[in-house]
This record gives C-alpha cells, sequence and structure tokens, in this order.
C-alpha cells in the first residue's frame, strides 16, 4: 500500500500521511518504486521536456510559431527548440534579429491577427528592451480595445542568478512585470510542470509571462504525456506538513527541498508550496496551508524591494492575519547587483542554511518527530 | 525637398541626379540662383518652364523604382474615375469636419485629455486608405480618428469613444489616442510613438504566414502604418524596418511628415541625410532594403498614385515601402498645444494647399463632379458629423460592471480565491465590484 501511495505522490497528486507513516515527500519515492518507475518511462532534462511542449503544441496548432534569437538555427541558446525549424520551417521558427522590442511589438501583431506566438527572450533580462511591448501591448491592448483584440502570446526565456554570469544576466524580472495589469506570471521548477505548464500557457488566451530558470534546464524529471495540461492559476503542494508553510518558486524550490531534508532529521515537519503563479497567486491553496500551520516562509530569489514576496506577503496580511501567529518572514535577495565573484554571488541569493535558521526561528525549539 | 523656399527650381530635381541644394540659409526666402547647366536638365526633364511652381510637377521623388515623372506630368485624362473621386472627396471632407467638431466638442467639455486632430492631412489618409480591401490593416498612432473614419469606422462609434461613452469603438476603455476595430481592421491607436509599428509589422507577417505556412494562396492582405517625423527618431522604426525587408512583408510604412513634433521642428532633431540640406525620411529605405518615395501628402491624387504602386508591390510578395508624405497639420500638436513656434508664414504657405480645394477644383476642371454633386457630398457629411454628435449624447456611460471585464481574455487570469473559486465566479466581478487581487 505505502508503495503504490508513494507512486501517486511522485506522480503529483497530493496525498496525506497515513497513519503511522512519515510524512510523504512528493519529490522522493521509495527506491524500489523509483527504480520501476525508471524502467516504465524515461527520464528527461527540463529543457527537452520544454521542447517536447513546444513541439506537441506546434504539431497540434498550426497557427503556433516561434520567435526570437537564435531560437532556429541555432536551436535555442538552451537547446529548447533544438532541430524545430528542420521540422516546422524558417518562418514557422523564426531567427530574429537583435531587436527585442521590435520583435516582441511582431508578437504582439500576429497574436492580434490569429497567430500564437512563443516569443524567446535569450535571458529575461533581455526582455526590459521589450519591456514598451509586454506592458503597453501585451498587457493592456485587450482591454483598451474594450476586448476587440486578445493577445494571446507566451513570452518565455531563462532568468534568475546563474553561475557567475554578472549582474546583467543575472535578473529576476517577475518582479518587474507583476504590476502590469493583464499578464499572467508563470514561474516552472520541475520537468513535469515545466512542460504541463508551458503546454497550458500556449493554449491559454492570456498573454502569459513563462519563468524559466538558467540554473534548471538540466534537472532530470518524468515529463508528462501530450495531454498532460497543467492548471495556469494553481499553486503545487510539494510537501505537505503542520510546522511552517513555505512559499517558494522556480530554483529557490530546490534549495527550500535542500533545507528541508535537514529541517526532518532535526525533528520539523515543513510544509512546502510552489507558487508557480506569480500573478495571480493561488489564494485557495496558500490560505489552506496558513490556516493549517498559521506561520508562513516566503523563500525567493528576487529582490527583497518590490518582489514577488512583497505582493505575497502584503495579501497574506492583509487577508489571514488572524490567521497567523508569527509575522511573515521573506527570504529574499539582497538589494544589490549580482556579483561575478562566487562568494558575493552566494551572498546575494537565498541558501538554504538560512531557511533551515528561519523555520528554527519561527517554529520554535526542536519539536518531537511527529506521529 | 527643400522646405524652406517657395517654388525654388531645386525642388524639382530627383535626388537620383545626385544634385544638392547649393546652401540655402535658414530663414532665407530668396530664390536660389539656379545654375544654367542645371537649368536646360530641368526643362528636358520635366518639360516646365524652370523656377515656377505649379500643382502639376510631379513632386515624387523615389530613391529606387522612379515614378514614371513625364506620363502623369502631361496626362490629359483624369487620374481617377468619378466615383473614386467622391470617395476621396466624400472622405477627406469627413475627416476635415469630424476633426473640426472635435475641436468644437473639446472646448465645450464633452471630450477630455489628450487630444490630436489631423486637420490637413487628410490627403494622406484618404489617399492610401481608401484603396484598401477591408481584410487589409491599418495601424497609426495618436493622431488617428481620420484613420479609422478612412477605413470605414462609422463616426458614431468614434465620437461615442471620444465621448467615454459605452457604444464607442472601445466601449470607451481607448478614447482619442486607441482607436481599434476588429471588424474594420483597424489595429491602433498608440499613444507611445513608434510602439505601433512593430504591432503592423505583426499584422502583415501574419499575412504571409497564412500564405506560406497555412496554404492559403489568397492571402495576401498588406498592413499600413502611419505616423510622423518624430516617429522616425525611435528605434523600433528602425527595428521595423530592418525586420520588414528581411522577411520581405507586406507592409507599408507611411510617414506623414509635417515637420513638427510638438515643438521640435524636424530639422532640429534629425540629423541630414549625407549630402543634402535637409534630414530626408525616405532615403532611409534603400539603406534597409526597400524603395523610399517621397510624395506631396497635400495633394490626395499624388497619393493615391504612390500607395497604389507601393500596395501592389506588397501584394505581390516584393516586400514593404517607405512613403514619406509632405504634409502639414493646421491646428497644433494637440488642442493643448498654444501652437506658438510655427512661423505665420508657414502656416499660410500650407494653407494655400489645403487638399480640398485642390481636389474639388481638379474635380470640377475634370468633369468628375457637378458643384451641385459637390455640395450633396458636403451635405451628407454634415449629416453624418452632426448625428455622431446626437449618437455620442445620447449614449450612456460604462457601467462600473466594465471596469474588470475585458482585462483578460479569459477570465481566469485574475487566479483563484480562498474559497477556491476563479475570482471572475465571485458576486461582484461583472459588476465591477470584486476584488481581484
Amino acid at each position: 500500500m505505502l508503495a503504490s501511495r508513494n507512486v501517486r505522490a511522485a506522480a503529483g497528486a497530493r496525498v496525506a500521511a497515513a497513519p503511522g507513516q512519515r510524512a510523504i515527500l512528493a519529490a522522493r519515492p521509495g527506491r524500489r518504486t523509483l527504480i520501476a518507475a525508471k524502467a516504465q518511462k524515461k527520464e528527461i532534462m527540463m529543457w527537452e521536456a520544454l521542447r517536447e511542449a513546444i513541439d506537441e503544441e506546434m504539431e497540434r496548432d498550426p497557427t503556433v510559431c516561434v520567435m526570437g534569437e537564435d531560437v532556429g538555427h541555432y536551436g535555442g541558446s538552451y537547446k529548447c527548440t533544438l532541430g524545430l525549424y528542420k521540422k516546422y520551417g524558417d518562418m514557422r521558427v523564426l531567427d530574429t534579429p537583435i531587436c527585442e522590442n521590435g520583435f516582441m511589438g511582431m508578437g504582439v501583431g500576429a497574436a492580434m491577427t490569429g497567430l500564437r506566438p512563443i516569443v524567446e527572450g535569450m535571458n529575461m533580462g533581455f526582455l526590459l528592451l521589450a519591456f514598451n511591448q509586454i506592458s503597453n501591448n501585451c498587457g493592456m491592448l485587450h482591454y483598451t480595445s474594450g476586448g476587440q483584440f486578445k493577445t494571446p502570446l507566451v513570452v518565455r526565456g531563462p532568468g534568475g542568478v546563474g553561475r557567475q554570469l554578472g549582474a546583467e544576466h543575472s535578473q529576476r524580472l517577475e518582479s518587474y512585470f507583476q504590476s502590469i495589469p493583464g499578464v499572467q506570471l508563470v514561474a516552472c521548477s520541475t520537468v513535469r510542470n515545466s512542460k504541463a505548464l508551458l503546454k497550458a500557457a500556449i493554449r491559454s488566451d492570456n498573454p502569459i509571462i513563462f519563468f524559466e530558470h538558467v540554473l534548471l534546464y538540466n534537472v532530470k524529471g518524468e515529463a508528462g504525456g501530450a495531454d498532460e495540461v497543467a492548471c495556469l492559476e494553481r499553486a503545487e503542494v510539494v510537501r505537505e506538513g503542520t510546522d511552517v508553510s513555505i512559499f517558494t518558486y522556480s530554483r529557490m524550490r530546490y534549495v527550500v527541498m535542500q533545507a528541508v531534508n535537514d529541517l526532518v532529521k532535526k525533528g520539523y515537519n515543513p510544509e512546502v508550496i510552489d507558487l508557480i503563479s506569480l500573478k495571480p497567486f493561488d489564494m485557495e491553496t496558500i490560505s489552506n496551508s496558513i490556516k493549517k500551520t498559521r506561520k508562513a516562509i516566503i523563500v525567493e530569489e528576487c529582490m527583497k524591494t518590490g518582489g514577488i514576496g512583497a505582493s505575497l506577503s502584503a495579501v497574506i496580511n492583509e487577508s489571514l492575519f488572524y490567521e497567523l501567529d508569527h509575522e511573515v518572514i521573506r527570504l529574499s535577495s539582497q538589494d544589490v547587483p549580482t556579483a561575478y565573484a562566487y562568494e558575493l554571488e552566494a551572498a546575494t541569493i537565498v541558501q538554504s542554511s538560512q531557511v533551515v535558521e528561519a523555520v528554527e526561528r519561527v517554529v520554535g525549539g526542536r519539536v518531537a518527530a511527529h506521529a | 525637398m527643400c522646405r524652406r523656399s517657395i517654388g525654388c527650381a531645386h525642388c524639382s530635381y530627383t535626388s537620383s541626379l545626385g544634385y544638392s541644394c547649393p546652401g540655402v540659409a535658414p530663414g532665407d526666402t530668396a530664390r536660389p540662383k539656379v545654375p544654367a547647366r542645371m537649368q536646360t536638365m530641368l526643362k528636358q526633364r520635366t518639360g516646365l518652364r524652370a523656377g515656377q511652381a505649379s500643382r502639376r510637377v510631379m513632386k515624387v521623388r523615389a530613391v529606387a523604382a522612379p515614378v514614371k515623372t513625364a506620363a502623369t506630368a502631361a496626362a490629359k485624362t483624369p487620374l481617377v474615375t468619378p466615383e473614386a473621386a467622391k470617395d476621396l472627396y466624400y472622405d477627406m471632407v469627413l475627416g476635415r469636419e469630424f476633426e473640426e467638431m472635435c475641436a468644437q466638442m473639446y472646448y465645450r467639455g464633452k471630450m477630455f485629455g489628450f487630444v490630436h486632430l489631423y486637420s490637413g492631412q487628410e490627403a494622406v489618409s484618404s489617399g492610401v486608405i481608401r484603396l484598401l480591401r477591408p481584410d487589409d490593416h491599418v495601424v497609426s498612432t495618436y493622431r488617428d480618428h481620420v484613420h479609422a473614419l478612412s477605413k470605414g469606422v462609422p463616426a458614431r462609434e468614434v465620437m461615442a469613444e471620444l465621448f467615454g461613452k459605452k457604444t464607442g469603438c472601445c466601449r470607451g476603455q481607448g478614447g482619442s489616442m486607441h482607436m481599434f476595430s476588429a471588424k474594420h481592421n483597424v489595429l491602433g491607436g498608440y499613444a507611445f510613438i513608434g510602439e505601433g509599428i512593430p504591432v503592423g509589422l505583426g499584422a502583415a507577417f501574419q499575412s504571409k504566414y497564412r500564405r506560406d505556412v497555412l496554404g492559403d494562396e489568397k492571402a495576401d492582405s498588406v498592413t499600413c502604418s502611419f505616423f510622423g517625423d518624430g516617429t522616425c527618431n525611435v528605434g523600433q522604426f528602425y527595428e521595423s524596418l530592418n525586420m520588414a525587408a528581411l522577411y520581405k512583408l507586406p507592409h507599408i510604412f507611411v510617414v506623414e511628415n509635417n515637420l513638427w513634433a510638438i515643438g521640435m521642428s524636424h530639422l532640429r532633431a534629425t540629423s541630414r541625410t549625407s549630402g543634402d540640406n535637409d534630414p530626408h525620411i525616405y532615403k532611409k529605405g534603400p539603406a534597409f532594403g526597400m524603395p523610399g518615395v517621397l510624395v506631396d501628402g497635400m495633394d490626395v491624387l499624388k497619393v493615391r498614385q504612390v500607395a497604389q504602386e507601393a500596395i501592389e508591390r506588397a501584394r505581390r510578395g516584393e516586400g514593404p515601402t517607405l512613403i514619406e508624405a509632405e504634409t502639414y497639420r493646421f491646428r497644433g500638436h494637440s488642442l493643448a498645444d498654444p501652437d506658438e513656434l510655427r512661423s505665420k508664414e508657414e502656416k499660410a504657405r500650407y494653407q494655400a494647399r489645403d487638399p480640398i480645394p485642390q481636389l474639388k477644383s481638379y474635380m470640377l476642371e475634370h468633369g468628375l463632379a457637378t458643384e451641385a454633386d459637390i455640395k450633396e457630398l458636403e451635405a451628407k457629411v454634415m449629416e453624418v458629423v452632426e448625428d455622431s454628435v446626437k449618437f455620442a449624447e445620447e449614449s450612456p456611460k460604462p457601467e462600473r460592471g466594465q471596469l474588470l471585464e475585458n482585462v483578460f481574455a479569459d477570465p481566469r487570469g485574475f487566479g483563484i480565491a480562498e474559497n477556491g473559486l476563479y475570482r471572475y465566479q465571485q458576486p461582484g466581478f461583472s459588476s465591477g465590484t470584486a476584488i481581484v487581487s
């Protein structure tokens, strides 16, 4: 019975701990299950999963096309469109010149007139040059036109702090884009959710800004089939728990889960929620968690000022104030440009030891291992 | 073409001759001396008395693929059919009367904000847009009322939009600077100049995609983007020129050069093209691989001729064209602009070239319309314009419920609330009072 529950948990279903069982770690099925699962389905890397998503959606719908720098012949700087131009041609996988604002606007115009472009920013940071088009046209045009034109674009690309890429290649644009009315922000984190969410984003009639992370492209895992399409507005319960709710997204999910390993050994039982939808927040999942644990910690890679955590913290404060025993803790990146030197870069972003320390502080002394 | 002097013989030169003006200083209105060698060339080339300005001088300067000057200059038969001429006249008068009515309504407190009128530039809108098909697209800037009217958006819908009523083409949500019409393929109305051009490119891309990828052989719709001299210094203009030529998109760039970007003279904002005394925008076309054509934007028939060629080129799949139309706005930049920097002489000079009386005399001269026909067209315009005001006045204002409706095409974009329902399913969403964040 435990093995099958483990398999279901690994597949992403929410499974409560059985009596007498340790809390199930959805990302950690038992060893025998793991080997069996590997034999059934193959593990692929996240870039392959994203590529599968794009390929499947392009095959399914001939109006889906890709635009961006080096997406065609080069195959994408992170291989997310590897070889697709051979299958679909140069127009459906369009290599653009280096003019972000220009080709983003071209994507908007194509979307308004019936196509479904996926516009890639080679690095999300480059999309600062496309801010005019993303804000004014992607986001606001449906409203300004009185509902006459929709902009079903997906704007995707790698962001976040990599390995010593320097300040400009290490930006977290989710905080800059979050105020734009009319766009949805989604951040993928696992192989499975990256494929399912990208498919959903491509099929959505809303403009979706889809955040991938530079350091997650080689993460391995199982991807779903052609019909597995996630919900863009739902958060993911990574680990059920009772002591504290840890809200996170993108690569910080792995940092949190690393901290959780240590915490579990110390007897803690944290609940981990991957936000997935950075805007809008899934208030059902978030409030259910906080009502259960009464403590909230946000772990993000954004800067502290004006980040996703800032918005989430405000929302939790306003709507769940009486459900909290403790102020909302925000663990965010320092408000400094990301240095090149390894040690300074590491000091800029949140490390798992900080997460452990925050949980210990919030939950209080050692807690006996849960029944 | 140098704008500083009137009827200067130098301006009848095609730039492909490599001739540049011997340097007329700013403010100098005296006619510069035309070298003898050039005088003979002038006579041979245009068949005109040198130094005489005439409306019939074909002031179209193509940098690549020159327009056939001789044939059209000497044309005795009219350039358009009576039906087309009347359509153009009606359209220009509609544009003029509508804009003048907007000025009245603005000062009476019926419309607010930034309103930019097109008076004086009608020849460009009518000359280009009346040639387009319903499935062709138009993109504009904030000076977009008349582009929308020329494309076929009913005057009622535009006026109601200006009054901020829910019967406006954008339900009152766009306003003067954001005229959109899905039915008539008007892709906006943009407040930031330059940001509409790539959108227009996207529509052209879609047209080519339909043909080449989706296999629709009949897909040959074109897109025209309209913008001014000020826009020609915005980066997106150059990014768009490059991509349009690179991908051979069926897109026509129409520059409405009225010499002024609010209070910034074109001559002070834009560097001169090499060897010229003026910053020629049309010359930037060939630099990107497309023909650049300069046309007298106060003459609707010339604009129409140039546009016809560009549209046919685009439909044949030969790519984009850059058209620079020399034009002028009779009013200030917007209704809030005191318009103190432009000289009275300059304004008078262009008023004398008003496109509407020009077309009127052409029609009468060539028997395309009688005085009675023209009066009938004018009366019809007044009827339409007055009706549009009445309609706008009587239309209801938007309800609170409109607040949240069109933010997302898929209302699930507002997310899931605490109770597990999507926010758009909560009470108060359709009445615009729901909390959505």
